[in-house]
């Protein structure tokens, strides 16, 4: 049995799991296959704080993780199958087994959406990706797509400009939601063009890429754009599949219930709709899903679930 | 051991004419999802020593390899059975997905 079971690794699970040892609870971190989060498909982090000259994501988050274990939070490297929440102690599947939670802390974060529509299955990895930093080096002097608006459809364009013969951003509205900070980057970048009001409706090529068919939002009208690679970066999901029992909210994130104290002040922020359950990161924020904002919160799930324990003993 | 790093020179001698199965994993340092797949091949190389050679490929070092393949997404795993590609799984895969491939090859 342990205290807490936390799920997830990104910057709220491990943040969550810092503080949860520091408070003397026994933890274990189900991280899934896919350590780390997001920020392991990053370059530059520029915007955490503490790192004078940036750090790239991958290492931050093996700090991060470096910490944590050397505090004391155990680590399971694999995916959990099933939480059930129904009853007390919260119930963990993982790897064929049971783990057993006083408190449970939710931080699964959020996946990236692929485009969905004909020839992206078949051509995943043969020219479609979602992971510029990794597979940029194969488009060397070849033409590429960015399929996006905000800020991670501007770090795939910039990552692709260093290799690339062309990078041609597809977005489908007349601006960019990404921040001030990258457009501009991306707009300086002579090897960067962008197409405004044009959505991607189809991939073409057989064994690998070599095209896609472009719809104008605005006219309807379809042509047909030559390219070598496609990276999708249309924005994220939240995983929030494999628990049940937790409320979600309209857009399906993890619905976060306030929970306000006899004194009528705020006393547990990251609660969720099963009391003993808490939540942090990206699958319960639709807003700032920022690096720091998911550490926040991690911070804040731990301390809640800490301070529920001793009052629930 | 379980777990060994190929090149463009050795790849045909250690995968191509290995007599067991071979799980070879395109890689490359820059690559995050790389990085999380490594933990896992080690414990599956662990589980299937003698059966299942791992060889680990860097991309970046071996493009002649890599490109013969159409290797354009890493991490790329690719399962050889008498020098012949089996099974190619794209992006990080998890401990009871590489089993499971395994399985059906070895009881082929």
């Amino acid at each position: 049995m342990y205290d807490i079971i936390i799920l997830g690794s990104g910057p709220a699970g491990l943040t969550a799991g810092i503080y949860a040892v520091r408070a003397g609870r026994k933890t274990l971190l189900i991280g899934g296959i896919r350590w780390g989060g997001q920020l392991m498909l990053t370059t530059l982090v520029e915007n955490f704080p503490g790192f004078p000259n940036g750090i790239q994501g991958p290492e931050l988050m093996m700090n991060m993780k470096k910490q944590a274990e050397r505090l004391g939070v155990e680590f399971l490297n694999t995916e959990f199958t099933q939480g059930d929440f129904s009853s007390r102690p919260f119930k963990i599947t993982a790897d064929g087994r049971v783990y057993e939670a006083k408190a449970v802390i939710i931080a699964t974060g959020a996946d990236s959406i692929w485009l969905n529509i004909p020839g992206e299955i078949q051509l995943r990895g043969k020219g479609v990706s979602t992971c510029a930093v990794c597979d940029a080096f194969f488009f060397r002097g070849k033409d590429t797509v960015v399929v996006g608006g905000g800020d991670s459809a501007m770090e795939e364009a910039l990552v692709l400009a260093k290799v690339a013969k062309s990078v041609t951003i597809v977005h489908r509205r007349d601006s960019f939601r990404a921040s001030k900070a990258m457009q501009d980057r991306v707009l300086k970048e002579p090897k960067i063009k962008v197409l405004w009001n044009k959505e991607v409706t189809k991939y073409l090529g057989t064994s690998h890429v070599t095209g896609v068919i472009l719809k104008d939002t605005k006219t309807g009208k379809e042509e047909e754009l030559k390219t070598d690679g496609v990276f999708v970066a249309i924005g994220h999901k939240p995983n929030t599949d494999k628990f049940k029992g937790i409320e979600l909210d309209a857009k399906g994130y993890v619905a976060r219930k306030e929970v306000n104290g006899e004194d009528g002040l705020l006393k547990y922020r990251s609660a969720t709709s099963v009391p003993g359950v808490f939540v942090g990161g990206d699958v319960h924020d639709y807003r700032y899903k920022q690096a720091i904002t998911a550490a926040g919160f991690g911070c804040i799930a731990a301390l809640d679930a800490d301070k529920w324990m001793e009052e629930n003993k | 051991m379980a777990e060994m790093t190929v090149t463009d020179k050795t790849f045909d001698a250690e995968v191509v004419k290995s007599t067991i199965l071979v799980l070879v994993d395109f890689w490359a340092v820059w690559c995050g999802p790389c990085q999380m797949q490594n933990p896992i091949l080690e414990e599956v190389g662990k589980v299937y020593d003698g059966k299942v050679k791992i060889a680990k490929l860097n991309v970046d070092e071996n493009p002649q390899t890599a490109s013969k393949y159409g290797i354009m997404s890493i991490p790329t795993l690719m399962l050889f059975k008498n020098g012949a590609v089996v099974k190619q799984m794209i992006g990080v895969q998890s401990k009871e997905t590489l089993s499971d491939e395994f399985n059906k090859v070895i009881t082929q």
